[in-house]
């Protein structure tokens, strides 16, 4: 960790923060077009304009915050800003500088991103995709109806009417990606920093689960800690 | 009156799409959700127009979805997408036809990176190097398969067997389209019609016959959100989003809704059912719920394609209102049976069935 905690020059070292931030004059068009603050207690210009005036006390509490997470990375707000701003760039800087320093476990959305990297994230090296029919479990997806139980329940006779055989080698979908693909993937995780983050998540997650008494598991989505953070609502995030 | 400056301005609107020779790259959640409408876009290039699109087995995740749920970073996306590059130029190959909007996004976020910060380029080429010993080369050209689509719709409309007209009334179909949020919101530059005009699915629905509804909210997210989906405690964003979107678009009565991105469209017809399931809510007119459609399946209907091949009996929201509408002649009894012609079970509880 960069012994410097002046956090406006440790988001000045992530790209998508001096692309997505010029100069802020607060008109406030991301907060309208913003399918978040529609819903969410969310609004994308003080989050820029908070960053923007450099006060490091208020970053911080921005990066233990709920607040950073609201974003659904829609990047509407990028084709109205009329600065050339994009405020969902400097929330997805501001994501990963409050991974990297540990304070995501602060808020309840934040904690998340451990389920998100024990699904998807591990989705990647078990399957070679990020999401894959067999991976969608209907029931921690009860809105996709009766049709997916049944898709999955008839997999190979559907799949193979409508383009293939799944789960094999060669072209087609939902193919089996060979282990050479899957370790070449590792590999590139492994040198660009994408394992360093996966760690990161973890341990500063089995941390939390301590601090929470809540069983924790080293691997799986069958722990008391993925299971709340995977549901937990404070119903606090709406007005 | 000089038209020259118009000329010039509405060609920034303007998109080159590669004509044949297609490197093809499935997408996560269309291979899942929609395998008839990836299985619909090679036959259609390879066998009707007889293209060249090759797809390398080789070809994994763009991890795109990692990405914007924030945990994959991004010197590891720009490999993992420069992996991709180079399987493309071992096979030979310079135009890339991508079949997600979220991937579609990322390779054009990737791409103008590298434009504007060469070391990442550099860097990238590295981290490749050192992980696989690949090199790779930027595509020359960079189309989503509905861009395709878009290019071929009117040699699609010359062959086709069903227009997009209401066959009782001879009135043009009322069409939503939902281009999705990563398509062109981001860099317009790579979207038919940038971000202000986008004609990628209007150009297809008039192409064939159909009518384009504008309605209040008709750019608004679907939804998806990404983490706001992927995590259960987070749900009630994406299915608020997909609420306001179609309380918008009811009083327009739309017919179908057409969809560019496979995530918009398995929300914006999952969350119908949801919302009919919480709070009885149905958006179409008759007690009906509105289906949503892949422009794949859309054109495979307008070229006389079996509906049942296509995959349109995979959705919760079942399309025999809008068949009906257009006039295609289907069999009921081939609906839910095996490629080889075996009856499978019938599921129930399906919407609009």
């Amino acid at each position: 960790m960069p012994e410097s905690r002046n956090y406006y020059d440790l988001l000045m070292q992530d790209i998508r923060f001096e692309e997505g931030l010029n100069a802020c004059m607060n008109c406030g068009v991301c907060t309208a077009i913003c399918p978040a603050a529609e819903f969410y207690n969310y609004d994308p210009r003080k989050i820029v304009d908070l960053v923007q005036s450099g006060d490091n006390d208020g970053i911080e509490d921005l990066l233990k915050s709920d607040t950073i997470w609201y974003c659904g990375e829609c990047m509407s707000c990028k084709t109205r800003c009329p600065r050339g701003n994009t405020p969902a760039l400097v929330v997805m800087s501001l994501r990963t500088l409050s991974q990297k320093l540990g304070f995501f476990t602060e808020s309840e959305k934040g904690r998340q991103q451990f389920a998100i990297k024990r699904t998807v994230g591990e989705n990647i090296f078990k399957y070679g995709y990020c999401v894959a029919s067999y991976a969608v479990n209907p029931e921690m997806h009860v809105e996709q109806g009766p049709i997916w139980k049944y898709i999955l329940d008839h997999s190979h006779d559907v799949f193979e009417r409508l383009g293939g055989t799944i789960d094999s080698l060669g072209a087609g979908p939902l193919r089996k990606i060979p282990d050479e693909a899957r370790e070449e993937l590792r590999r590139i995780f492994e040198i660009t920093g994408g394992f360093e983050l996966f760690e990161t998540i973890e341990s500063h997650s089995k941390k939390k689960a301590e601090e929470m008494g809540l069983f924790f598991k080293e691997e799986g989505i069958d722990n008391e800690y993925f299971i709340e953070v995977f549901t937990a609502n404070n119903k606090k995030h709406t007005s | 009156m000089n038209k020259e400056g118009k000329r010039r301005i509405w060609s920034d609107y303007q998109k080159e799409i590669a004509d044949d020779h297609f490197f093809y790259v499935r997408s996560c959640i269309r291979q899942s959700f929609f395998p008839g409408s990836e299985q619909f876009f090679l036959n259609f290039l390879r066998n009707d127009l007889r293209k060249d699109v090759y797809e390398n087995p080789s070809h994994t995740t763009c991890t795109g979805i990692g990405y914007h749920s924030d945990i994959v970073p991004l010197p590891t996306i720009m490999t993992v997408v420069a992996r991709h590059f180079a399987l493309m130029k071992e096979s030979g190959y310079k135009n890339i036809a991508i079949s997600c909007v979220t991937s579609f996004g990322i390779y054009a976020e990737i791409i103008e990176t590298w434009k504007h910060f060469p070391e990442e380029l550099a860097k990238t080429r590295d981290y490749l190097y050192r992980a696989t010993g690949r090199e790779f080369d930027i595509p020359e050209n960079m189309a989503h398969t509905s861009d395709i689509i878009y290019k071929f719709r009117n040699e699609i409309a010359a062959k086709a067997k069903n227009k997009l007209i209401n066959r009782e009334t001879g009135e043009p179909l009322r069409i939503v389209e939902h281009i999705g949020c990563h398509y062109s919101k981001m860099f317009p530059k790579y979207g038919v019609g940038g971000a202000e005009f986008p004609n990628v699915l209007g150009g297809m629905v008039e192409a064939w016959g159909g009518k384009v509804i504008d309605y209040p909210e008709r750019r608004h997210c679907c939804g998806f959100g990404f983490r706001q989906y992927l995590i259960q405690a987070n749900r009630g964003y994406s299915l608020s989003n997909t609420a306001k979107k179609f309380s918008s678009m009811s009083p327009y009565k739309p017919d179908m809704v057409l969809t560019n991105c496979p995530g918009c469209n398995m929300f914006m017809d999952k969350w119908q059912y949801t919302m009919k399931e919480m709070e009885g809510t149905v958006y179409g007119v008759n007690g009906e719920s509105i289906p949503v459609l892949t422009y794949e399946e859309l054109a495979g209907l307008v070229l006389g394609y079996n509906p049942w091949n296509l995959g349109l009996q995979f959705h919760m929201v079942q399309s025999e209102p809008l068949l009906k509408k257009i006039g295609i002649e289907y069999d009921p009894e081939d609906k839910f049976k095996t490629k080889d012609g075996k009856q499978m079970p019938i599921p129930i509880d399906l919407i609009n069935a």
